[in-house]
């Protein structure tokens, strides 16, 4: 366990825990749109940018990957981390002027307008699905393509991925709801921001419901070697 | 060249044993025709010079008598294909092919071509002699001046030079800690863009944990227009290599990258050629010099993203992942390839090792200021006479680069500002030419060391549109990942445009300058942090020309279309009509003879061209 300051408060942690997660523990806020914690931090949105005391100066970190250290001395709030936050929140409130949660944190970050044009976009390229897919679901079907301002979310060469497997896991995790999800009768409609897939629905033996995609059940009886009938039935029905 | 039997060299004695042996069989009289064939002479013909030089020996049978050497780039690309002879240092520039046969028989007889010689443009007088070129006069060069005494694919003329005895130096004269502390004595400072000091890099590298330790040399070169490190790789390959042999030696590393972008195929060749003969001498390899030390280097080709250059993302790179940067918390020396603790240096950085453990660290350190010890590879390009690379001790003024050395602005110009550093550098005015040239004074005046671009700019350069095109130039490079550097630079680049094109506002200027606080304090790696630059820049030394731009809807240099009107002065224009002929839109119509014509401008599209025909002045640009 290292001690350290947060706010003037001092904070324990785990060792080779980040700042972001020491905070969380203590309920300290730090605003965030690209970490989860399922999830490898990836230091994209710059929000979660803190003051740490190195070397006599003051360093703004991303505290979604800067580790605690014993005696480290951490500021979440000042003068400076608030004009970059609301600068981002400017930046990504002329990208996704439309979004929901975009607008609801910008306001929240004081960011009532955007000095600049407006797109219509609603992802933020934070690659939480990218991350979620690869890592948590295992098998990497969506990826962000392009370098620089072209970069964008979506499947290998824009054509129906052969290894997604219809979980979901993308939309569930993303923060702007920019990935459209919909079962509509035996179909699973999976809507990314730049191509879209659907999924045959497998249907329960006993109470005849549309309940999930044949490839995922197949997936999952495949890696965790169930036997072929383990998802006959929905999770309802099962005995 | 007939292949030789190479001996393993197994001790410092065979390696001095095999240099005098090179030195006692060359006739130091001999003339040797070098003719450079690097990158940039071979665009200009060089091989048509170089293949007939091979046939005219050939077909005079001359060969006992004269000596032809292939070398690497020595800088003065501008007036290339360059041809040296030496023992004298005779230099011809814009050779030709056809060229050849009178250099070969002057050069037998002890004559000279004066017509292929070098005219000082400001005396007219004919330069005989390399070193007397203005060009070279004022520049110190440690690192380059060798490239004309050696044929790159020819490990001999290294060692015939004292090559490879700092290494030899090294392994049975100084413990790892001694040469660290020589490097770090040196005050050596890395070539690469950040000025990191070396032997501090090196010692952290040493000292942490890790079952190995890489060694990469980072021949990226992104920079546009930047070509110091391609010569130096092209040039003189052996240098980096024995930089890099013994830093491996000190740091305690026994594999080796070097990362080559793949548009630079000459310079991959030359380093794999190095590569293969300092093997084969056992000077590299296992056991080398039987010292008992290890240590292998293998070329990777880099894909060409201005941003694989990063640290962070070069390692990414050379691991077969996305080039991208990643947060440096914990630094690559710790934590760098693979995992295990790497140390990343810069070309040049590598070639001044040997030099340093040569001569000492207290001969080193003489050249340079007090910060910024020995010399840097500037690629001098723009509005200069005098384009290529020059090699300078730090601490030279900018004027004197510029005038001494470049020759000065061409046209007769007004000299406006000169960029330093690359894309993300800052422009710099004439106010401060009298700047010493080093890390710390270029980093005060808002500008950078970068790895060594320096682009002149004259009067006729707008500063906003020289902005407008740096942040598209990173705009395009940004890896994409971070939001400040990725939208902030897109928003940075549409407001510019914005300005150039007439729809500037009241407001935008401190826009910018709030938008690059952002991008320099909250990026993820050092692209972002650094691409404001050049907006920074030419707001702090040139804020005029942007309110002209927003307020007046004028560029003063004229050189944004949007802003521009042409004007018939009346009282000049004897209506002769060679600008109504010219005018690609027919904006412009006849009025009679002796009468003023006339220009429509709704249907002027800022063409110029009327402006450029029209032999009385008669045509104003505003
Ligand atoms: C966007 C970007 C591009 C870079 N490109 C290069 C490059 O082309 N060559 C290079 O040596 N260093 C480059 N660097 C600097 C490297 O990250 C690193 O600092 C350097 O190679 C370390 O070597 P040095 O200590 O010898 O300077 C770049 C840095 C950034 C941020
Ligand atoms: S779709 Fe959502 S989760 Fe995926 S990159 Fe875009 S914003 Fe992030
Ligand atoms: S600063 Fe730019 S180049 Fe660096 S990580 Fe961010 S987006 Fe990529
Ligand atoms: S949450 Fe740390 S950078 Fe996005
Ligand atoms: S390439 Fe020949 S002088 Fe530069």
């Amino acid at each position: 366990m290292v001690t350290l300051t947060i706010d003037g408060r001092e904070v324990q942690a785990e060792e080779g825990t980040t700042i972001l997660e020491a905070a969380r523990e203590s309920n300290i806020y730090i605003p965030t749109l690209c970490y989860h914690e399922e999830v490898t931090p990836y230091g994209a949105c710059r929000l979660c940018l803190v003051e740490v005391a190195r070397n006599g100066r003051e360093k703004l970190v991303a505290s979604c990957l800067y580790e605690v250290a014993e005696g480290l001395r951490v500021k979440t709030n000042s003068e400076r981390i608030a004009s970059n936050r609301k600068m981002i929140m400017e930046l990504l409130l002329a990208r996704c002027p439309n979004n929901k949660a975009i607008q609801d944190l910008a306001r929240q970050l004081g960011v009532e307008k955007t000095s600049f044009k407006l797109e219509d976009k609603q992802c933020i390229l934070c690659a939480l699905c990218v991350r979620v897919c690869q890592e948590v679901v295992g098998v990497s079907a969506i990826s962000l393509v392009n370098r620089g301002v072209d970069r964008q979310m979506a499947t290998p060469f824009y054509e129906p991925s052969d290894v997604c497997i219809g979980c979901g896991a993308c939309a569930y995790v993303c923060p702007t709801g920019a990935i459209g999800f919909e079962d509509v009768g035996d179909t699973r409609y999976i809507h990314w921001p730049n191509n879209k897939m659907e999924f045959k629905l497998r249907k329960c033996k006993t109470c005849g419901n549309y309940w999930a995609p044949e490839k995922q059940l197949d997936y999952i009886i495949k890696k965790a070697n169930l036997s072929p009938d383990a998802f006959d039935n929905c999770p309802d029905c099962r005995d | 060249m007939a292949k030789r039997e190479t001996k393993r060299l197994s001790s410092p004695q065979e390696l001095e044993a095999l240099r005098k042996s090179i030195i006692e069989k060359r006739d130091h009289n001999k003339p040797c025709i070098t003719i450079c064939g690097g990158t940039g002479c071979l665009a200009l013909a060089a091989q048509d010079v170089i293949t007939g030089f091979r046939r005219e020996i050939q077909e005079q049978g001359l060969e006992t008598k004269v000596d032809i050497r292939i070398t690497g780039c020595p800088g003065f690309c501008e007036r290339g294909p360059l041809v040296v002879i030496k023992p004298e240092n005779i230099l011809y520039q814009q050779v030709k092919g056809e060229d050849v046969p009178e250099i070969v028989s002057a050069t037998v007889k002890g004559n000279i071509v004066d017509r292929l010689l070098y005219t000082d443009p400001n005396t007219g007088k004919k330069i005989t002699y390399e070193h007397e070129v203005p060009f070279y006069r004022k520049q110190k060069r440690l690192l380059l001046g060798d490239n004309s005494n050696i044929d790159p694919t020819e490990i001999r003329d290294y060692l015939a030079l004292g090559g490879y005895a700092a290494l030899s130096k090294v392994l049975f004269e100084m413990s790892p800690e001694q040469i660290i502390e020589e490097v770090k004595k040196s005050g050596l400072r890395g070539r690469g863009g950040g000025g990191f000091p070396t032997g501090v890099k090196w010692e952290t590298c040493r000292q942490a944990q890790g079952d190995t330790r890489y060694i990469i040399c980072n021949c990226d070169e992104g920079d546009p227009g930047a070509f110091m490190d391609r010569s130096l790789m092209e040039g003189n390959p052996h240098s980096v290599l024995e930089g890099m042999i013994i830093g491996a030696y000190a740091i305690g590393g026994h594999e080796g990258y070097i990362y080559v972008r793949n548009e630079y195929p000459l310079a991959v060749k030359n380093a794999q050629i190095a590569i293969e003969q300092t093997e084969e001498h056992g000077l590299l390899g296992k056991n080398i010099l039987g010292s008992g030390f290890d240590f292998t280097v293998r070329i990777s080709r880099g894909g060409g993203a201005f941003v694989c250059g990063e640290s962070t993302a070069l390692m990414a790179s050379l691991e077969g992942k996305v080039g991208e940067p990643r947060a440096k918390y914990v630094h690559t020396v710790e934590k760098g390839l693979w995992e295990q603790p790497t140390n990343l240096n810069n070309v040049e950085t590598w070639a001044n090792v040997p030099l340093i453990i040569k001569n000492g660290a207290d001969w080193y350190s003489k050249v340079g200021t007090e910060g910024s010890k020995g010399t840097k590879i500037f690629s001098l390009v723009g509005k200069i006479n005098n384009t290529g690379l020059v090699e300078v001790p730090m601490g030279i003024s900018l004027r004197e680069i510029i005038y001494d050395i470049g020759g000065g602005i061409p046209g007769g110009k007004k000299f406006k500002a000169v960029q330093t550093g690359g894309p993300s550098g800052g422009c710099i005015p004439e106010s401060l030419l009298d700047l010493p040239v080093d890390f710390d004074q270029l980093t005060k005046v808002g500008s950078m060391m970068g790895s060594g671009g320096m682009i002149v700019m004259d009067e006729n350069s707008c500063m906003v549109d020289i902005a407008k095109y740096f942040i598209g130039f990173l705009e395009g490079e940004s890896c994409g990942k971070c939001v400040p550097c990725r939208e902030g630079l897109k928003r940075m680049g549409q407001i510019l445009t914005d300005i150039t094109e007439g729809r500037g506002k009241e407001g935008d200027i401190e826009l910018l300058e709030r938008l690059s606080a952002a991008i320099t304090d909250s990026s993820l790696c050092a692209l972002g942090s650094t691409a404001s630059n050049p907006v920074l820049t030419t707001i702090r030394y040139f804020r005029d020309e942007y309110e002209a731009h927003i307020r007046d809807k004028r560029c003063p240099a004229g050189v944004c279309k949007e802003l521009i009107t042409y004007l018939i002065d009346e009282e000049k224009c004897p209506g002769c009509g060679l600008c109504v002929k010219a005018c690609p839109v027919e904006a412009i119509t006849f009025m009679g003879k002796k009468k003023p014509v006339v220009l429509d401008q709704e249907k002027c599209i800022k063409c110029g061209i009327c402006y450029d025909v029209c032999k009385l002045d008669a045509v104003i640009k505003k």
